[in-house]
């Protein structure tokens, strides 16, 4: 198999990325996900060691680069304001876990309205 | 959550501390279709009605941006003066909320389509420069009903039901910097900026600009710094203050507060606060800790907006009046004084005083049904006196008829009650109600007589030539006409009787 | 083979059903037939939608009858990959908490295909939200590769290169971020076409990274790509990053190609996606299908895009950022799954959340989700994030220096053939390497496709050649695979997949 490219040092910064256990529970919870002390446990190394080999590539463009996200570099697409036919609310909450007064029923919302 | 919290007199905070204000305004646009997709935007309509795979957030659903809806943010950015980005991008706010289907909002981060503005805001004869940091677009989010608990609130709740009909109805969200400097006059200032900036977006035509229904929301940001020594203190953030009175008390007690925690030695919590109409005290919210962290990134899926500079001139053409010279123009015109056109102005009421004179109202008369009787209601239900039942076309009628002669003044104030109480229009309530000034000379006659009669004492007064005396017959008249008469011609009808 | 339907091409069936032979319901039945038969063993499918297909064939034979056909492939069955919304037809991403969920709307692309009359056989397998390169990580098992059904049929897009390769479907749709069809095509043996980024809608395409993904053919031959290319591409009104701009003549370039001429055309070798940890026997094929792109008459060059070895750690910082935000929308609140924390009745919206997400997300998704947010978190975004965006420049500046020099570029698609199954389920960077040569047009944005080069002496199985081609410029992809297609068929005395082994049952 090849060498993950970059991750030798050779042309970006080769940095020492760790990701502690605690660093991981902080990253699951902001993502909402409960994750199990088996599986902090097996995460950490794995996502230390692809955060080790994606690291390289910081400082490989200069401050003069800008940064790309399409092909072709498009600007200004927009809509008209008019209406447009959606859902009917059945079909909008056809796939709820739980329908009430035609509106989704959710657990109870703890703390405020943001 | 403190219910009794301590506070400190108004005036000893000033003594002490020097508040500094911040106000960040979201408008609801009224563009008929919704930010990111095409759904209706209308207010009030049947729970999810107003959606699409889009604003439900569907998988694989993409956005698309409402042309209006950035055509209204330039607009607004212009009228505060703004630097209008010539390229900006939509970026994602991410965090979980029930009430936002894609857990993170379609909103603009550090490339605002408008920023560096100011608006100057007059308090009491004195301009405040208040500087706006920056206006950008987003859109709102959901709205959630919380039931079984006993008050519909959210706190012991036992489940909550959501609504996404206001999903992605854009917002454009107006960001002032830090106003310093005002001392007292902060909460009025705030007042009077929120005010304007709704006189403002009123008469751009870009939203409802209904406080009540939530079309505009302040969230008022105060701190208070040692009094001199300039550093900022930390701030809290009182969110969805939703009327220009509310904004003034909301200042007030949150300075109160603030200066009652620091007094005591301890330390503000930068937190979200909540306001609570009914009471006039803030409660805590959640508290603005290093773990929320909104991991903003550019929106992939929309392409970055960059206004040609023609576009901004072509906008900028469709500017209304600047609403300072707008406001010296009318004040002129009417003839108020400086304390007149403060009250109208602090009131909220130039657009409706202007639209009652326009309607054939004297101006004099229009600021006092509006700013008097009218103002006096609204302050009872605490609303403001524009969320009042009545309309300028109301109050233009009931002055019409006090002009021919219909109404007194006492009688108009029923006709009010009438309005208020949804008993149509001023014309059907004096009809439903027998409101009118009872005219026959017969009847007005006969009470004459009666009033003589009973009070003979009275008419050998007048006879005598003591007409000063008359007042109390014109007054047992009015009595047993039920106020229902014209006083002068009652006036007319005791001399002529007696002379 | 005359009546097997199932091994003949699209544009093969399109003329059968031109002239009369047969009709979309006889088609459409054989291949149901030869789903029920071999998809037991293969699990290209994640859901058939036999009685839709057959209805809709049955609309297209009334068309063909009253003469309103829709387009050239109307009544060809196709299957789709599970990650696009199929209105009516479930549709999961592979993933439990999108277990039993049926999209009330159309993507684009899905209705183009209803729009030329193209039933829709079912929903491919695939990696749980497109994140792997075996579809070892659909939550519903691994789909098998028809020449060896202990090995992996590549990813994400596994499910549809299997169909094609297996012969259960003569078109599929797959969709490609970073090399999801066209890595899938390589180790099958089939075609797959990554359009230029733009070309093709993603309204309704479950979005993986957005800034990446790309929906195209997966077919066994490259005129069948370009038929359905031709099909499901173009401007669409509902996708801002769709570009407003015909489509470049796809199926004339296939024919063109087919004629094996290839004078005149320059092709550049990129020196960076060969060489050593290489798998030998996909090196010597790709070697030989250079050479007989010579033979055609093009001019090869060498090209060097030295960014290159930045486009795996720029990916894997984009993708799993972007994906992170994607997928929060996955809570339990609207749609699919709703778990509950064990005993907890009582629980809060926030609970369920973090249950829901636990119980309904697979090991890679949270690894990348978890990797995305750290990725975005305030303090890294410049280091990571901004970084990768901006080496995507650096990408595409390679990019466009090469094509200054070469009118396409080539690479093997894939650095090894099919893996066994299990092989590197454990180990997520051995996995990622899969995408290496992949990837670079994803960031970039420009098109490419994996054309089959032959089997690898040391295993016997099929490896890729990979064709790039600047934006916009679809057609040379076509143009040259279809040139290389040609070549190779002449060799081998007929299509690759005639030397796949029979699979049992069929």
């Amino acid at each position: 198999m090849p060498e993950i490219p970059g991750s030798s040092g050779a042309r970006g910064t080769s940095a020492r990325v760790e990701i502690t256990r605690d660093e991981v529970a902080h990253l699951a919870n902001l993502a909402r996900i409960d994750l199990s002390d088996e599986e902090l446990d097996h995460l950490a190394p794995q996502l230390s060691v692809i955060l080790e080999s994606v690291a390289s590539i910081s400082g490989v463009a200069g401050d003069d680069i800008p940064p790309t996200s399409h092909a072709l570099p498009l600007t200004n697409v927009f809509r008209e304001d008019v209406v447009t036919p959606g859902l009917t609310p059945e079909q909008a909450l056809a796939g709820a876990p739980e329908v009430e007064q035609q509106r989704f029923s959710v657990p109870r919302i703890l703390g405020e309205e943001a | 959550m403190t219910m009794t919290d301590t506070l400190v007199a108004f005036d000893d905070v000033l003594a002490s501390y020097d508040p500094a204000l911040g106000l960040e305004v979201h408008v609801e646009l009224n563009t008929a279709s919704k930010m990111f997709c095409g759904c209706p935007t209308e207010f009030g309509a049947e729970p999810n009605t107003q959606v699409c795979p889009t604003c439900l957030g569907l998988p694989g659903a993409m956005p698309v941006v409402n042309v209006k809806a950035v055509e209204s943010a330039i607009r607004i950015g212009l009228a505060l003066n703004c630097e209008i980005a010539q390229w900006c991008r939509f970026a994602r706010k991410n965090y979980f909320y029930p009430d936002m289907p894609k857990n993170f909002q379609t909103s603009q981060y550090d490339e605002p389509i408008c920023f560096e503005g100011f608006m100057d805001v007059e308090v009491d004869g004195e301009t405040f420069r208040v500087e706006i940091e920056r206006a950008h677009m987003e859109e709102d989010t959901g709205k959630s009903l919380h039931v079984g608990g006993a008050t519909g609130r959210i706190h012991g709740a036992d489940h909550s039901l959501v609504d996404y009909n206001r999903a992605g109805i854009p917002l454009i969200e107006i960001v002032t910097k830090p106003i310093l400097g005002a001392g007292a006059k902060a909460p009025d200032v705030a007042r009077a900026y929120v005010a304007q900036l709704r006189d403002l977006i009123v008469a751009l035509g870009v939203s409802d600009a209904r406080m009540d229904q939530g079309s505009i929301r302040a969230d008022v940001n105060l701190s208070l710094s040692p009094k001199g020594s300039g550093v900022l203190g930390t701030r809290t953030e009182t969110k969805n203050v939703n009327s220009l009175r509310s904004v003034e008390r909301a200042v007030r007690h949150e300075m109160s507060r603030h200066a009652a925690v620091l007094d005591r030695g301890t330390k503000i919590l930068q937190e979200t606060r909540h306001w609570h109409e009914d009471t006039g005290v803030t409660t805590s919210g959640r508290e603005k800790s290093d773990a929320e962290d909104y991991r903003y990134f550019p929106e992939p899926d929309l392409v970055p907006v960059a206004p040609s500079r023609a576009w901004v001139d072509e906008l900028r053409e469709t500017l209304p009046e600047n609403p300072t010279a707008r406001r010296a123009r009318l004040q002129a015109e009417w003839g108020f004084s400086d304390l007149d056109m403060r009250d109208t102005v602090g009131a909220g009421a130039l657009d409706v005083i202007e639209q009652t004179i326009a309607a054939g109202t004297p101006p004099q008369a229009a600021r006092k049904w509006w700013l008097g009787e009218l103002a006096r209601r609204a302050n009872e239900d605490g609303i403001e006196v524009t969320a009042l039942a009545v309309t300028a076309a109301d109050v233009a009628r009931v002055q019409a008829l006090v002009d021919d002669g219909t109404l007194n003044d006492k009688l108009a104030r029923q006709v009010f009650d009438g309005l208020l109480a949804g008993e149509g229009s001023p014309d059907e309530i004096v009809a439903g109600r027998g409101l009118a000034i009872v005219s026959d000379d017969g009847a007005l006659s006969t009470a004459v007589d009666n009033a003589i009669a009973a009070n003979p004492d009275v008419a050998a007064k007048i006879r005598d030539g003591k007409v000063a005396a008359a007042g109390a017959l014109i007054g047992a008249v009015m009595k047993e006409m039920s106020g229902q008469a014209d006083a002068g011609r009652v006036r007319e009808l005791v001399l002529e009787k007696l002379q | 083979m005359s009546a097997d339907w199932t091994r003949r091409t699209a544009a093969e069936l399109a003329d059968a059903l031109a002239a009369g032979e047969t009709t979309s319901v006889e088609i459409t039945r054989a291949h149901l037939d030869r789903i029920s038969s071999v998809d037991g063993a293969v699990h290209a499918f994640l859901h058939v939608d036999a009685p839709g297909a057959i209805a809709q064939a049955e609309a297209s034979d009334a068309r063909r009858a009253a003469g309103t056909l829709l387009s050239s492939l109307d009544g060809v069955p196709i299957a789709v990959k599970d990650v696009l919304a199929t209105e009516g037809l479930p549709t999961t991403c592979g993933s439990r908490i999108l277990e039993g969920w049926i999209p009330p709307y159309d993507a684009t692309v899905v209705r183009k295909l209803r729009d030329a009359g193209l039933p829709i056989l079912g929903k491919t397998n695939m990696d749980e939200f497109a994140m792997g390169s075996s579809t070892e990580h659909s939550a519903y098992g691994p789909t098998h590769n028809p020449w060896d059904l202990d090995r992996i049929p590549g990813g994400s897009g596994g499910g549809s290169a299997a169909a094609v390769a297996a012969f259960e479907a003569p078109l599929a749709i797959g969709t490609d971020t970073g090399g999801s069809i066209r890595q899938p095509g390589a180790v099958t043996g089939t075609v797959g076409v990554k359009p230029t980024y733009g070309g093709v809608s993603r309204y309704g395409l479950v979005a993986l990274a957005n800034s990446l993904d790309q929906a195209g053919p997966v077919t066994r031959t490259v005129l069948d790509s370009a038929l359905l290319h031709e099909i499901i591409g173009g401007h669409d009104p509902k996708d801002s990053t769709s570009i407003d701009q015909p489509l470049p003549a796809l199926v004339e370039a296939a024919r063109l190609g087919a004629g094996g001429d290839l004078a005149g055309v320059r092709v550049g070798v990129i020196q960076e996606l060969a060489g050593d940890g290489w798998q030998p026997g996909v090196i010597t094929r790709f070697q030989e299908s250079v050479d007989l792109l010579i033979k055609a008459g093009a001019e090869v060059v060498e090209v060097s895009c030295p960014t290159f070895v930045h486009a795996l750690a720029a990916y894997y910082l984009i993708l799993p950022a972007e994906a992170s935000s994607n997928l929060a929308k996955f809570d339990a609140m609207r749609y699919g799954l709703r778990v509950w924390p064990e005993g907890r009745p009582d629980a809060s919206a926030e609970e369920v959340m973090r249950a829901t997400r636990d119980a309904g997300f697979g090991d890679e998704v949270k690894r990348r989700i978890i990797l995305g947010t750290y990725a975005l978190s305030s303090g890294y975004y410049d280091a990571y994030y901004g970084q990768a965006q901006k080496v995507r420049t650096l990408i595409a500046r390679d990019f466009d220096a090469a094509f200054e020099k070469a009118d396409v570029l080539v690479s093997p698609t894939a650095p090894t053939t099919a893996f066994k199954l299990g092989e590197k389920l454990d180990d997520p960077l051995a996995m990622y390497l899969n995408d290496l040569a992949t990837i670079p047009a994803n960031l970039a944005g420009v098109p490419g496709i994996s054309v089959p080069s032959g089997l690898a002496d040391e295993d016997g199985l099929p490896a890729g050649f990979q064709i790039l081609a600047p934006a916009l410029a679809d057609d040379r992809c076509y143009r040259v695979g279809a040139a290389l297609e040609a070549a190779l068929a002449d060799q081998w005395g007929g299509p690759l997949l005639d030397k796949a082994p029979a699979l049992e049952g069929a």
